[in-house]
């Protein structure tokens, strides 16, 4: 079956929301849809936490949340994008405000800020510490109220239709009948947020599988800066669950089994019993993460069945700030550490968060590929470069997702051109192969589970916090075995019905890519920078990498690497100081 | 698509406690009307004069009637303990810029029902 | 403590299966573990043909609600060791039409959900430019209980009404509806007061009350629909003795 949509929207979290009501306000005459392979207010925006960051105080200004971001970036963010990213982004934040946003407020009703890891001002504005949760709540409730955005709910993507360089819609299956359908389309928007499932140990939720990236990297567009996947210095031991980054701007402190507040140690500045902006606590999430390491060579974290931890200490801030700003991890740690953190050290530990890199998109969205844009988490502007500060992100999915659906709504009312046939033949190959695949996997040998297991083993024995030349090697040898085993994998599950094997086995498949990629890019990164670390090469190299990565997808399947300079517009690369 | 739905069982109210104690809250009303009823029948036997009112006081003293009063009084005490008990969930009382306690809402009502109780037995015993 | 523990799960498989069958699989008894990590061991390990829906595990996305010896409960907030030693049965959550093992069918809250409109409603809508509507702690704290839903849809799965009448428009939507209506920067209470105030709305809620015990989100839907049939009986009295002055 085929039907036709001017705009499509993959993925339904904040970034696509967002995109679909800009698409909509732009030219209502325009048929938007979502496509989502869960509901949208499952998506997992979700989960974040800890706030939004745009420039709101009187003695705060765009510049110096420009500046922050770049220096916490290591200097290899877009500035252009940056100076865009920081000027619209208290304006997207007020127009959620409007939206009906629950944002905590000031006793005299207006916005609060909080402080937040790397920004020099608080400029973090928050709903409690459910930010994520109000968000996306607020998105597609004002979402419904546009009758005219149509919903694919949990339909899963397959692949990017193509056609001599422009993309032109999807194949997705529908989880509930297995119908599988050619969603065609005057452009594509993808939206389908990051690949926190290629590793093991990570906040990021069962549906994170980078099919967005995967998508399009085999559509023929560029990914970008790869090898940058950010650690989050808390989270919980077994679950991965976030602890914020705000227990810690309102004045947590990370102990060591001694009790000592080992940051000190690690050129973060010296502790105050209050907390101090871009300083100890509340510097950048890669140096409090490359910390813990250091920590544990020397032997001085507690060891648990689920690894080393260290501890978040947030008794001092008593029972009242903790229920007011903090209820979310007071919940999170009773119901899943069995801890309450106004009596206790919470145990936690580096935990993989958030993807740095990308499709590789200009600064309207558009990616390398025509009729293609991308926006939120799957995306890669740049604004975050080798580091994304705190509550940089939400903000990033409003500002791009708007820019995006602006972008794409533009050039879907321009080019309204009629569907080529052989992109309807590709849409009934895409429909025979999956067809295909229940019957063909029945043959099968291999579980999914164990592959991506050993997947997810490999990215952080091979692509961790820290990596060498060696690590990466072996990884990018060990993932083409896993490649090889991927094509025996087995499908167990017959049935056409909300066969969630046959989606497991598809993720799989696109999170390879993903990992593929990741690996390709670190492996030629010989330097030292914001989340990626080699011990081989461990000085950032401005004269050989002050660029971004971008990886293409070559006819054997294999990743070409290229380089692409940083924009630098007004903050020369320098040093990255914190807490001096 | 074919999909399952599950049957609702006559007795689904037997599954769980609250599910019995709403059906019983339920059933309450039904002899709330009574009361209201009885109390009608009263008024009218007595505007009819001294006879009427004894006959209606000798039919209320026979053991079935005395059996459905009781029963009558217990469900209207079921009645009035989950209504209060549910009163602080629909008011919603601010008093100087604060919400009051739901349990000060809850005292509050049982108050007014001594109160009133106490009126009544003044008018009646006096 | 046992190293093992037996699921009993509810298959059903459109198709084959005219009812839900249970079947019993061993999975390892470990602290940390939710019951949706037995699950996913089954699905990882034992029988990769069992669907269920899951993303977040850590009670927020709202999907992975199921119903757990016998109560609606979020799957990863449940925990396996407070059942043993077993068995646990797992089956679908309640009052929605099975698609398949755990997997119901929530089309019909989503279509009712527009339908109490469940965005701000402004009759003028301001320019950006003048800043945040203003609203207080005080004020937002008058709301913000009902805005913590999650859509987990367990109180529709609790409510014996909505088993019974499936046109009752539920706890989630009427307090999503409140949510609003409490919200001191919207003006769209008016536009609700149709589908709220009609025999769909609350005046199908009996107060049973499990509603409110089932949400695990503290959201406490019963009670928005007490208050709001308070607000509906003030006005209709209102409107009787005051029939010109509209509010």
């Amino acid at each position: 079956m085929t039907t036709f949509h001017d705009v499509v929207v993959i993925g339904g979290g904040g970034a696509g929301l967002r995109a679909a009501i800009a698409v909509a306000e732009t030219n209502p005459a325009l048929r938007v849809a979502v496509v989502s392979k869960v509901y949208p207010m499952r998506s997992h925006t979700v989960s974040a936490e800890g706030g939004a960051a745009a420039v709101a105080a009187d003695d705060d200004s765009l510049d110096e949340h420009a500046y922050d971001t770049v220096s916490g970036s290591d200097w290899l963010c877009d500035q252009d994008a940056v100076e865009a990213f920081v000027a619209e982004a208290p304006r997207e934040l007020l127009r959620l405000e409007h939206w009906g946003c629950p944002w905590s407020r000031q006793p005299d009703g207006r916005i609060a800020v909080r402080a937040f890891g790397g920004m020099k001002k608080k400029r973090t504005w928050f709903a409690a510490d459910r930010t994520g949760f109000h968000l996306l709540h607020t998105l597609f409730q004002t979402a419904l109220s546009y009758s005219d955005i149509v919903r694919y709910d949990e339909w899963y993507v397959t692949k990017i239709l193509v056609d001599d360089g422009r993309a032109y819609g999807v194949v997705a299956i529908e989880l509930a009948t297995g119908r599988i359908e050619t969603i065609t389309a005057s452009t594509v928007i993808v939206c389908t947020g990051g690949c926190g499932r290629v590793y093991p140990f990570t906040t990021n939720a069962n549906i994170k599988t980078g099919d967005g990236m995967a998508l399009a990297y085999r559509a023929g567009a560029a990914l970008k800066d790869m090898e940058f996947v950010q650690y989050h210095p808390t989270g919980l031991p077994f679950t991965g669950i976030l602890i914020t980054e705000a227990t810690r701007a309102e004045g947590g402190w990370l102990l060591n089994k001694d009790g000592y507040r080992y940051l000190q140690d690690y050129d973060l500045g010296t502790p105050s019993p209050t907390p101090v902006l871009r300083s100890m606590e509340l510097g950048p999430r890669d140096r409090l993460s490359q910390a813990f390491v250091h920590e544990v060579e020397k032997g001085r974290t507690t060891d648990t069945p689920y690894g080393p931890v260290v501890h978040l200490d947030l008794r001092h801030l008593g029972a009242k700030l903790i229920d007011a700003k903090l209820p979310f991890v007071r919940e999170l740690c009773t119901n899943y550490q069995n801890i309450d953190p106004v009596k206790e050290l919470v145990p936690v530990r580096p935990v993989v968060h958030y993807m740095m890199g990308g499709i590789h998109t200009d600064i309207r969205g558009a990616t390398s590929l025509e009729g293609l844009y991308a926006a939120g988490e799957v995306a890669c502007v740049s604004i975050n470069g080798a580091n994304r500060l705190g509550s940089n992100s939400l903000p990033e999915c409003l500002v791009f997702g708007t820019r995006a659906g602006r972008a794409a709504a533009v050039f879907a009312g321009r080019y309204r051109t009629a569907v080529p046939e052989a992109v309807l033949a590709q849409g009934r190959d895409e429909e025979r192969r999956l067809s295909g695949e229940l019957a063909r996997r029945a043959e099968g040998h291999e579980r999914i589970a164990d592959i991506r297991t050993e997947m997810q083993t490999t990215m952080e024995n091979g692509a961790g916090i820290y990596r060498d030349g060696d690590s990466l090697a072996k990884a990018e040898h060990e993932l083409a075995e896993l490649r090889l085993r991927y094509q025996h994998a087995a499908i167990d599950d017959h049935s056409t019905n909300f066969n969630t094997e046959l989606i497991a086995w598809l993720e799989l498949g696109f999170m390879l890519d993903v990992a593929e990629s990741i690996i390709a890019c670190a492996l030629r990164r010989e330097e030292s920078r914001g989340a990626h670390q080699r011990t081989d090469f461990p000085a950032r190299d401005d004269d050989r990498f002050l660029a971004h990565s971008l990886v293409r997808r070559q006819p054997d399947g294999t990743g070409r690497v290229t380089y692409l300079p940083v924009t630098i517009t007004r903050w020369p690369p320098g040093e990255r100081v914190y807490g001096r | 698509m074919t999909v399952y739905e599950r049957p609702v069982h006559l007795l689904w109210w037997l599954e769980r406690r609250s599910y019995l104690l709403f059906v019983l809250r339920e059933l309450s009303s039904v002899f709330v009307a009574w009361t209201v009823v009885y109390l009608l029948l009263l008024v009218n036997a007595v505007s009819d004069g001294p006879a009427s009112y004894q006959r209606f006081l000798d039919r209320s003293g026979e053991w079935w009637m005395v059996a459905i009063n009781v029963i009558a009084m217990l469900f209207l005490l079921l009645h009035v303990v989950t209504w209060f008990g549910l009163a602080p969930r629909a008011m919603v009382v601010k008093a100087r810029g604060r919400r009051v306690p739901p349990r000060q809402i809850v005292a509050a009502h049982y108050f007014a029902w001594l109160v009133l109780s106490a009126i009544v037995a003044w008018l009646v015993l006096r | 403590m046992a190293d093992e523990i037996t699921l009993e799960v509810a298959r059903f498989r459109p198709g084959e299966d005219t009812e839900p069958v249970l079947q019993s699989y061993q999975v390892p008894l470990r602290e940390q573990w939710a019951v949706l990590d037995g699950l996913s061991y089954i699905k990882d390990h034992l029988d990769g043909t069992l669907s269920f829906r899951w993303s977040c595990r850590m009670g927020i996305c709202g999907s992975c609600g199921m119903t757990v010896n016998g109560d609606p409960q979020l799957s990863c907030a449940t925990f396996l060791t407070d059942y043993a030693p077993g068995p646990i049965r797992i089956e679908p959550l309640h009052n929605f039409p099975v698609i398949r093992d755990l997997v119901v069918d929530i089309g019909d809250f989503m279509d009712k959900l527009p339908t109490v409109k469940p965005w701000l409603v402004r009759d003028v809508h301001s320019p950006l430019e003048e800043g945040e509507y203003l609203q207080t702690p005080e004020e937002l704290e008058d709301y913000q209980q009902y805005s913590m839903c999650i859509n987990c849809m367990l109180c529709y799965s609790a409510c014996p009404v909505y088993a019974l009448d499936q046109d009752f428009v539920g706890p989630a939507a009427i307090a999503l509806a409140q949510r609003y209506n409490l919200d001191s920067r919207d003006e769209g209470a008016d536009e609700r007061l149709a589908v709220l105030s009609s025999p769909e709305g609350i005046w199908s809620c009996t107060f049973v009350g499990e509603c409110s015990a089932a949400c695990p989100k503290g959201v406490d839907p019963a009670g928005a629909i007490q208050r709001y049939k308070l607000t509906a009986a003030t006005q209709a009295i209102k409107g009787l003795l005051m029939p010109r002055s509209r509010r």
